[in-house]
């Protein structure tokens, strides 16, 4: 990347502005409600959270490019520029305290959809060089080792090792003509192998011919959440190079939530072509898979489960209703949080957030509402679908002592199925 | 020489002409401003519609999410008390579509003076409620800004004019009619170049915002 400069900065804030942007600056009342939807906010107090403030950089340089009015305060001097200061004090703002869950943009009453305009905020934190150094450092790791915990193809292939000796499965690698691409997310691979094992468990038994891809396995794009679409368009080609290598009719985007948005939403818009093949959130082909009655399960879980909906699978995904279907397939007392689905509460660590040291305290205090939204269903057992997520709220939970097990959708699947059952037809 | 009447016959005439030009073309360009910077195609294989999604959103915005009216109901009380009060007084009270057909040769059935005269205690009253919310709430004085103070007396004016005009509490009533017609025109001048423009642009973004939404499977 080249020199990050102010100027550069402004000018990457130019760039993102577009129509539904004006009108939304051209709407806001002021009215404050955003921030009564923003978990920053709510379990702080402290009015400096509230969305629309956290895009004031961005509202600048609108009105003042593209407003008559913000050109002639412009012309007489009277607007007030961003500045180097401004965006270093904004970074907290824009990276520290949102996860680009969202929500405000479900609750504002003008329709602004305030985490579309955060994300495009964030190009100009990056190329006036104001990103914070720990997501900036998962990004640079992510273009120059292939992740952004640093996880090579060799420790992916260890845990497949491991994997295969424990279960006796197969996991296929770089098979060419296979259906479907899997990808995963580094955490997955490091701290949830289970992912992995579930896959290779559930497609066994559906008959679903799949692969890995050595060159395309990491989902996730820090690209995205830092805000550098240079860094988000090399990440999504190394995914589609090797989904075109394999001739794959499918990608399966893994339960991380922004591996999904990244590579759902943003991928071909990256590329500047659409896709030669189709992109699928597990949980979605869980769900095909379950009404083709292709996967079968045994017994239900009798305890108290609920479901942590990612906000990048429910609010930003649409996947919404498939989840619900298949926790019923496998748990006998299922309760939804009080607002779940497309208002789900956020963890806390979207957004790159949870990579970003400077936000650990924050995050921690902001995740008090979902500690609270869990207790107050009584679960027993947290389910959940994104690696991240899970992480976040394992630690959440941990930090304000609660006890309570949590758990990833696929691997619950997994745990239920019948496998005695030679499966449907075999691939090989 | 009657200096209270011309006052009037001024604000009706000339001052009221250029108001209304200003609006108009005001309005036009703002609007032209925002929708000609245009969308980048996205080219993302979508889950839903854009166009019926976006339409859906226009209307069920209106209708605050329960457990945010919960956390601040003042805020939406206020400014449904506002909107509705504002919307009777100026569309529904005989006098205003008398003028309008006097104008555009066309007009519509209004409500009995009593009902808009209610309505306008209560956007009055609405109006005062917010006005005192947005001192003493932490997070509207935050992200309030000179403009906002402005938007809200350039709106507080016409109707409180009106009102005094309406039942004749200032005299001379041509003066008081005079003033009400002079801050509808300070309205109608400031009204493309500031948040006023809400007024069209919700729909707009309402629209964007169904419509990003309804393209990922997503009601908004
Ligand atoms: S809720 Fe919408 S209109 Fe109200 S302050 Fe936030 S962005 Fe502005
Ligand atoms: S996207 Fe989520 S975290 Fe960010 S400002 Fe909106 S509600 Fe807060």
């Amino acid at each position: 990347m080249s020199q990050a400069t102010l100027e550069r900065g402004i000018n990457a804030l130019k760039e993102q502005i577009d129509a539904p942007v004006a009108a939304f600056f051209s709407s806001c009342v002021s009215c404050g409600m955003c921030a009564e939807a923003c978990l920053f906010y709510t379990e702080t107090g402290d009015p400096k959270y509230t969305p629309i403030y956290k895009l004031e950089p961005l509202r600048r340089v609108w009105e003042s490019e593209y407003t008559l009015f913000g050109k002639l305060k412009k012309a007489l001097g009277l607007h007030k520029p961003v500045t180097d200061q401004m965006l270093a004090e904004w970074q907290e703002l824009l990276y520290d305290s949102c996860t680009m869950c969202a929500r405000c943009s479900m609750v504002c009453p003008v329709g602004n959809d305030i985490a579309y305009m955060v994300r495009k905020t964030r190009e100009g934190m990056v190329a006036s060089g104001n990103s914070p150094e720990g997501v900036k450092g998962a990004a640079t790791r992510a273009v120059t080792i292939g992740s952004p915990m640093g996880v090579k193809l060799s420790a992916l292939e260890a845990q497949i090792r491991h994997i295969e000796a424990d279960s006796g499965l197969k996991i296929p690698m770089d098979v060419e003509g296979a259906d479907y691409l899997a990808l995963l997310s580094s955490m997955e691979i490091m701290n949830f192998p289970e992912y992995l094992q579930a896959l290779a468990k559930i497609f066994k038994q559906a008959g679903v011919s799949w692969t890995l891809c050595s060159s395309a396995f990491e989902a996730t794009n820090s690209g995205i959440q830092i805000g550098s679409s240079d860094i988000a368009r090399t990440l999504v080609q190394r995914i589609v190079d090797g989904a075109e290598r394999l001739k794959v009719k499918h990608v399966i985007s893994p339960e991380c939530g922004h591996a999904y948005t990244a590579i759902r939403w943003d991928g071909p818009n990256l590329i500047g072509r659409p896709f030669p093949f189709r992109v699928v959130h597990i949980l979605e082909l869980l769900d095909e898979l379950r009404a083709a009655g292709r996967i079968k399960t045994r017994d239900l879980e009798s305890d108290r489960h609920t479901f942590h909906d990612p906000c990048s699978i429910a609010r930003k995904g649409g996947v919404i209703d498939g989840p619900r279907r298949l926790m019923n397939m496998v748990t006998s007392d299922f309760v939804d949080m009080k607002e779940h689905g497309k208002m789900a509460w956020c963890c806390g660590g979207g957004g790159g957030v949870s990579s970003n040291e400077d936000a650990d305290e924050l995050r921690i205090r902001a995740f008090k509402k979902k500690r609270d939204q869990i207790a107050e269903t009584g679960a027993e057992v947290l389910v959940t679908a994104c690696a991240n997520c899970r992480l976040v709220i394992e630690e959440g939970l941990e930090e304000y002592k609660v006890e309570l097990p949590v758990v990833g959708l696929s691997e619950l699947i997994a745990d239920h199925l019948v496998v005695d059952e030679e499966p449907p037809e075999t691939p090989e | 020489m009657n200096e209270p009447m011309d006052f009037l016959i001024w604000t009706r005439g000339t001052a009221f002409d250029i108001a209304v030009t200003i609006f108009v073309i005001g309005v036009i360009l703002r609007l032209f401003e925002i929708i000609s910077l245009g969308r980048k195609q996205n080219l993302a294989e979508p889950k839903g519609t854009e166009f019926g999604p976006g339409m859906r959103t226009i209307f069920t915005r209106s209708i605050p999410d329960p457990g945010t009216f919960r956390r601040q109901p003042l805020t939406v009380v206020t400014g449904y008390l506002f909107h509705i009060g504002l919307f009777v007084g100026l569309f529904l009270f005989v006098p205003h579509i008398e003028l309008f057909r006097a104008t555009f040769g066309f007009g519509w059935p209004g409500l009995p003076n009593p009902i808009v005269d209610a309505a306008t205690v209560l956007a009055i009253i609405g109006l005062l409620a917010g006005l005192w919310h947005r001192l003493m709430n932490p997070v509207m004085r935050k992200i309030s800004s000179g403009e906002d103070w402005l938007v809200w007396t350039l709106t507080f004016l016409p109707i409180l004019t009106g009102y005094l005009a309406y039942h004749r509490m200032v005299n001379p009533y041509p003066l008081i009619l005079g003033l009400h017609v002079l801050s509808v025109e300070a309205l109608l001048i400031a009204f493309p170049f500031t948040k006023l423009m809400h007024t069209f642009t919700v729909f707009l973004s309402r629209w964007y915002n169904g419509a990003m939404s309804g393209r990922r499977g997503v009601e908004s």
